[in-house]
């Protein structure tokens, strides 16, 4: 023991660390911030070291050539031993810290924590948020498979619509005039070197600006913050009512940072890791492209803008929102903290939790797409054909044929692009269904030039049997008494 | 505030060496600046584009829209299967085609054929367009991408090398804008 004693001081006597490190350990914090809701930066911080450890491990064998890295990705996952432990680790912890970064972000907004004197740790959490995300989308290029490389195209065509430069900036982005070798390269050196090596400074510069000015106190309705008082404010309390953060606080974030790496590596075992999936060929294009997890919303988002709403909404909705969220500590750098008394940060929470979650939902299901096989694999349910003329089941057929299945789901079978069609007949009577086929319209192609006036009368045939049974198919009113009395005269 | 006008010959090394690390710099940054910038100078007056061939005329029925593929003809050798391209062939009839891009105008997804029906879709936002590339349906704003093409020794040949995205210049110079549908 003395010994070691001694080494230790040897090397302490060169180094002149020992006393520093005592001193941040043992700074005091107020008593109230030992809370479980307090324990969110450090366990975004454990997963970012995660990421960095098994990032640098799969570095050891990914090979970033845009004819090697799917290959190099299958031997990882099935030749190498734990490859696949190592990749699902790399997965879930970007998933998680994701995650942690948000509810982290939530719980500093909610608490208040933004405000005086902490305004430029908030704003370079902002941006370390920024880099998340830029870690999560170069990281997804890196598993590059077929959604990575479509995903890289929507991301130029996205980058295109900037006035002017839009062009350039593709070129830039991709490193060339298309999606290939250099692509790779360049996100590789984003994911591995720039992006990774910002973190790590802006990370530094987010702790030692916790550290310098204290962790924010447990808000208390009513106790405001002023500019001129607060900071002698808090050094009263946390001499009147503080505690060393070692060990008084930091039990709880090695807990908390413990049961979040259990649970990483509990998803990374139970689900394993992503992909890849198809190999990126771009002549393959039976593929329909997705995000991950938490990009769905913007792919939800992106199918929901009218055309003449998107260049706009694409180019100046991420500056506002950045904007908004860069402005906050200026905008509201007094007063209140506590959540109880500020209703619209709590409503402004709820209002985006459940928008996002609304989006990613449906981005999971993809109502906007049209089901690009129902017209071969989903059959109509029998129960539509039976009792049917031979007209209209050949109708049927045309609808079948007509890939008009894509897009109209029947008995819960199909595309859900346009509406479904069991009770149509209830809605438009025979002209309008006709003119419907034929000329397209609300969001439906006109399928005009692609029916034959037989496949037409057949087609509709089938549609006005498309009622349930009690309810009789809308009918023109107008044109029956016309008739009728043609009929009687 | 001192106004002597003396500076000490300390003082003046600094600056000096200062200045000279500052004209160092500069240097060293225009070689940089021009390396970063490489891949968008170079596509300057068309640097990227090339007139390349989809095979004979005779591989294309009239009236019929089929699959082709052609390597782009800016290539790295660590480019695989990406320097692939697929596109769109539609003989009208005789020496009359249409050539559009795989890409979806939207945001560039695959779009398929769909010969019963007449219809491109997009399995992305659900975008759809007519057998003539104009815009059907969904999210896209205007018709597919087409290619400038031409037919020399009985080959289809297509100028091509950039990715076609809704503000690319070769998009908005040859893609024929819908015509109203």
């Amino acid at each position: 023991m003395r010994l070691i004693a001694q080494i230790g001081e040897w090397f302490d006597r060169r180094l002149q660390l020992a006393a520093p490190i005592r001193e941040i350990a043992e700074h005091p914090v107020p008593k109230n911030t030992a809370s479980w809701w307090y324990v969110f930066g450090s366990a975004a911080l454990i997963v970012f070291l995660l990421q960095l450890v098994t990032g640098i491990m799969l570095a050891f064998v990914y090979v970033p050539s845009a004819s090697e890295a799917w290959n190099s990705l299958q031997s990882l996952n099935h030749d190498i031993t734990l490859g696949w432990f190592i990749r699902a680790l790399h997965g879930w912890g970007s998933n998680f810290m994701v995650a942690i970064v948000l509810i982290h972000m939530v719980q500093v907004f909610l608490f208040g924590a933004y405000k005086f004197p902490r305004e430029l740790t908030w704003v370079v959490g902002v941006f370390l948020l920024l880099m998340t995300m830029g870690m999560a989308f170069t990281g997804q290029v890196l598993r590059f498979d077929q959604d990575a490389y479509w995903g890289l195209g929507i991301g130029a065509s996205i980058a295109s619509r900037v006035p002017v430069l839009g062009s350039a900036i593709v070129k830039l982005m991709l490193g060339g005039p298309i999606i290939a070798g250099a692509t790779l390269s360049r996100f590789f050196a984003l994911h591995v070197f720039v992006i990774p090596g910002m973190l790590i400074a802006f990370v530094g510069v987010h702790l030692l600006m916790v550290l310098k000015l204290g962790i924010n106190e447990w808000p208390m309705p009513g106790r405001l913050v002023k500019k001129a008082t607060y900071e002698n404010e808090y050094h009263e309390l946390t001499r009147k009512d503080g505690a060393p953060f070692v060990p008084y606080a930091v039990w709880k974030d090695i807990f908390f940072a413990a049961f979040i790496l259990v649970a990483v590596a509990a998803c990374a075992i139970f689900f394993g890791p992503f992909g890849p999936t198809g190999q990126p060929d771009p002549t393959i294009i039976q593929t329909a492209p997705r995000p991950d997890y938490f990009f769905l919303w913007i792919y939800a988002v992106l199918s929901f803008l009218p055309p003449s709403m998107e260049t706009p909404a694409l180019i100046i909705g991420p500056v506002i929102v950045i904007g908004a969220l860069l402005l906050l500590p200026f905008l509201s750098g007094e007063g209140e903290k506590s959540w109880r008394r500020r209703p619209i940060a709590v409503l402004t929470i709820l209002l985006v939790a459940v928008t996002l979650a609304t989006f990613t939902h449906l981005a999971g299901y993809t109502p906007w797409s049209p089901h690009m096989n129902a017209w071969s694999s989903d059959p109509i349910p029998a129960r539509f054909l039976q009792h049917r003329t031979a007209l209209e089941r050949q109708g049927a057929l045309v609808f079948q044929a007509k890939q008009c299945h894509n897009c109209h789901a029947l008995g819960e079978k199909g595309g859900q692009r346009g509406p479904a069609l069991d009770s149509v007949a209830v809605q438009l009577t025979q002209d309008q269904l006709i003119r419907q086929v034929i000329q397209g319209g609300g969001n439906m192609p006109a399928y005009g030039k692609n029916l034959s006036p037989a496949e037409t009368t057949a087609l509709v045939a089938f549609l006005q049997t498309l009622h349930p049974a009690g309810q009789a198919p809308a009918r023109d009113a107008s044109r029956a008494i016309a008739l009728g009395k043609i009929g009687e005269n | 505030m001192s106004t002597d006008r003396t500076i000490s010959r300390r003082a003046l090394f600094m600056k000096m060496g200062i200045l000279f690390n500052g004209l160092v710099a500069t240097a060293l940054a225009v070689p940089i600046v021009r390396f970063l910038l490489a891949s968008v100078t170079r596509g300057r007056a068309n640097g990227y584009l090339s007139w390349v061939s989809l095979g004979s005329i005779s591989q294309f029925p009239e009236g019929e829209t089929r699959l082709a593929t052609f390597q782009n003809p800016y290539i790295t050798p660590t480019d695989g299967k990406t320097a692939d391209t697929a596109c769109w062939v539609r003989r009208v009839e005789g020496q009359q085609f249409q050539i559009f891009a795989i890409n979806c105008a939207h945001l560039g997804c695959p779009v398929r054929w769909f010969p019963q029906s007449g219809l491109f879709m997009c399995p992305c936002h659900g975008g759809a367009y007519y057998q003539d590339g104009s815009r059907a349906s969904g999210p896209p704003e205007r018709g597919l991408f087409e290619y400038p093409h031409t037919i020399r020794d009985g080959l289809v040949m297509i100028q091509a090398g950039e990715l076609p995205t809704p503000g690319s210049p070769t998009a908005s110079l040859f893609g024929k804008k819908p015509p109203c549908a």
